[in-house]
């Protein structure tokens, strides 16, 4: 595997120099949201309520993390379904999100709207949660705290790996993937 | 008056919460034998990476004491209860909802389980667990066990079939089923299979199904059926995490139960790479 170093926040150029398939090593900030954040921030929208964090130009990692440990930032902290979100993902993208990290395909009219949007969706390693926790230095809740395991976090990950799933120009890693006979 | 064997459920306790802590953070033997397998026989560049991230990650779980999963699962609790044990203090299933409690407030674990389906609170302990007690002969007690992540628990599959129709018809549905799934339940999957009694007989018998271990079916119609079942399911190519490659089903568990004459139910359940089940006797 060949693995680019990449520095959030990633610019709408490099975004859209992303195919399908590329592999990054991200470096940065991201923020956390699963299901029921999706939903707060969508019911918060729709009333015209300001949100406690600012989404625009921030990656989403669909994550709800286990506790920390004494001595560490974060517990396991591996991808959950993607395709739950769906449903919130144009709001999403009308609050400025430009990414999105998870894992499993996407609906396909999800698929379309995120890529019109101008936004890439990237996947890692479902389930190697304790290796991707390692490579997450800080989390701080920065919203709804109440939810616990499914509030908002804002992580700072280094060398965290992320899988191009969806291009903006109509790549589909799962597409390629399952087409070849012994994967790509 | 036959003498009966008294276990306290202050050890039933205790054991549970050593079982939950051991389950999040070493995979058993069998499950990390069949993924090293499965890890070799990748060739694909992202297949055969997923499949490193993966082993790494049990390594790491196991010498850092992080849990395999953040999804630290539901706690479905099976208990053998011999019939010649009586049991002392706190009722049975309070003691295994406070060793998972204990478990999950000790050891870090994520507390997944809301206390109603549709207001969805978080209970904050991990607890209830899904506890099933067998009645057994004798005076033995055995409790496994077996954390059930979401992801896959939601891929679970359930079909009322003719009693007329072909296994080979029943393996190809098994097979759309993996297919539909793709990545969703992280393969490469153990999967639980349980055909025939009742509907609710055959979901739960497709999430017993994969704690066997590595013994194969000791009946061999249905050994033979578990290797066309898991052969089907990995010629989909979705392989490791839906990224395309070799094994999407690292081993099929099948357990059959009687039937009505009107009724064939099949159901599959899907376990994610990271199988974790533990068991002791008390």
């Amino acid at each position: 595997m060949k693995w680019a170093p990449e520095q959030t926040p990633l610019s709408d150029a490099r975004l859209a120099s992303l195919a399908a398939g590329d592999a990054l090593l991200l470096s940065g900030t991201l923020l956390t949201a699963r299901d029921q954040a999706h939903r707060r921030i969508e019911e918060m929208t729709r009333r015209g309520e300001a949100l406690p964090v600012a989404l625009s130009g921030e990656l989403i990692y669909f994550m709800g993390p286990s506790p920390a440990p004494p001595g560490r930032a974060i517990g396991a902290a591996g991808p959950t379904t993607s395709s739950r979100m769906d449903r919130y993902t144009e709001t999403m993208l009308s609050l400025g999100v430009r990414g999105f990290i998870g894992k499993g395909r996407r609906s396909p009219e999800t698929k379309e709207l995120i890529r019109r949007r101008g936004a890439v969706y990237f996947v890692t390693f479902g389930g190697a949660a304790a290796y991707l926790g390692m490579r997450i230095i800080a989390a701080e809740p920065v919203a709804f705290a109440d939810l616990g395991p499914e509030a908002v976090y804002r992580l700072t990950v280094r060398d965290f790996p992320i899988i191009v799933a969806y291009d903006l120009h109509g790549g589909d890693l799962y597409e390629a993937g399952i087409r070849g006979p012994a994967g790509i | 008056m036959i003498e009966k064997r008294i276990i306290h459920t202050d050890a039933v306790r205790e054991a549970v919460r050593a079982l939950v802590r051991d389950a999040n953070l070493v995979l058993p033997p069998p499950a990390a034998a069949a993924l090293e397998l499965a890890r070799r026989g990748e060739t694909g560049e992202l297949a055969r990476c997923a499949m490193d991230i993966i082993c790494e990650n049990a390594a790491i779980a196991e010498r850092e004491r992080l849990p395999l999963c953040q999804d630290c699962g539901a706690a479905i609790v099976f208990i053998e209860l011999g019939q010649g044990v009586s049991l002392a203090g706190p009722f049975l299933l309070e003691a295994v909802n406070a060793g998972v409690a204990d478990a999950t407030a000790a050891h870090h674990l994520r507390a997944s389980i809301v206390s109603d389906p549709l207001r969805r609170a978080n209970t904050g302990t991990n607890a209830p667990a899904f506890a099933h007690v067998d009645p057994v002969p004798g005076d033995s007690f055995r409790i496994t066990v077996l954390l059930k992540g979401g992801g896959s628990e939601n891929m679970t599959a359930l079909r009322l079939f003719k009693p007329t129709d072909e296994p080979a018809t029943i393996v190809t549905w098994i097979a759309e089923a993996v297919r539909a799934a793709g990545p969703n339940p992280c393969p490469p999957l153990f999967l639980g299979v349980g055909i025939g009694g009742t509907a609710d007989v055959a979901a739960l018998n497709a999430k017993r199904a994969v704690l066997r271990g590595d013994a194969p079916h000791p009946d061999p119609f249905y050994a033979d059926l578990e290797n066309a079942v898991r052969d089907a399911c990995n010629a989909t190519g979705i392989g490791p995490l839906g990224f395309g490659g070799e094994t999407t089903v690292a081993r099929a568990y099948i357990v059959a139960a009687p039937a009505h004459i009107a009724t064939l139910p099949v159901a599959v359940n899907m376990n994610c790479h990271s199988l974790r089940y533990r068991s002791m006797s008390l």
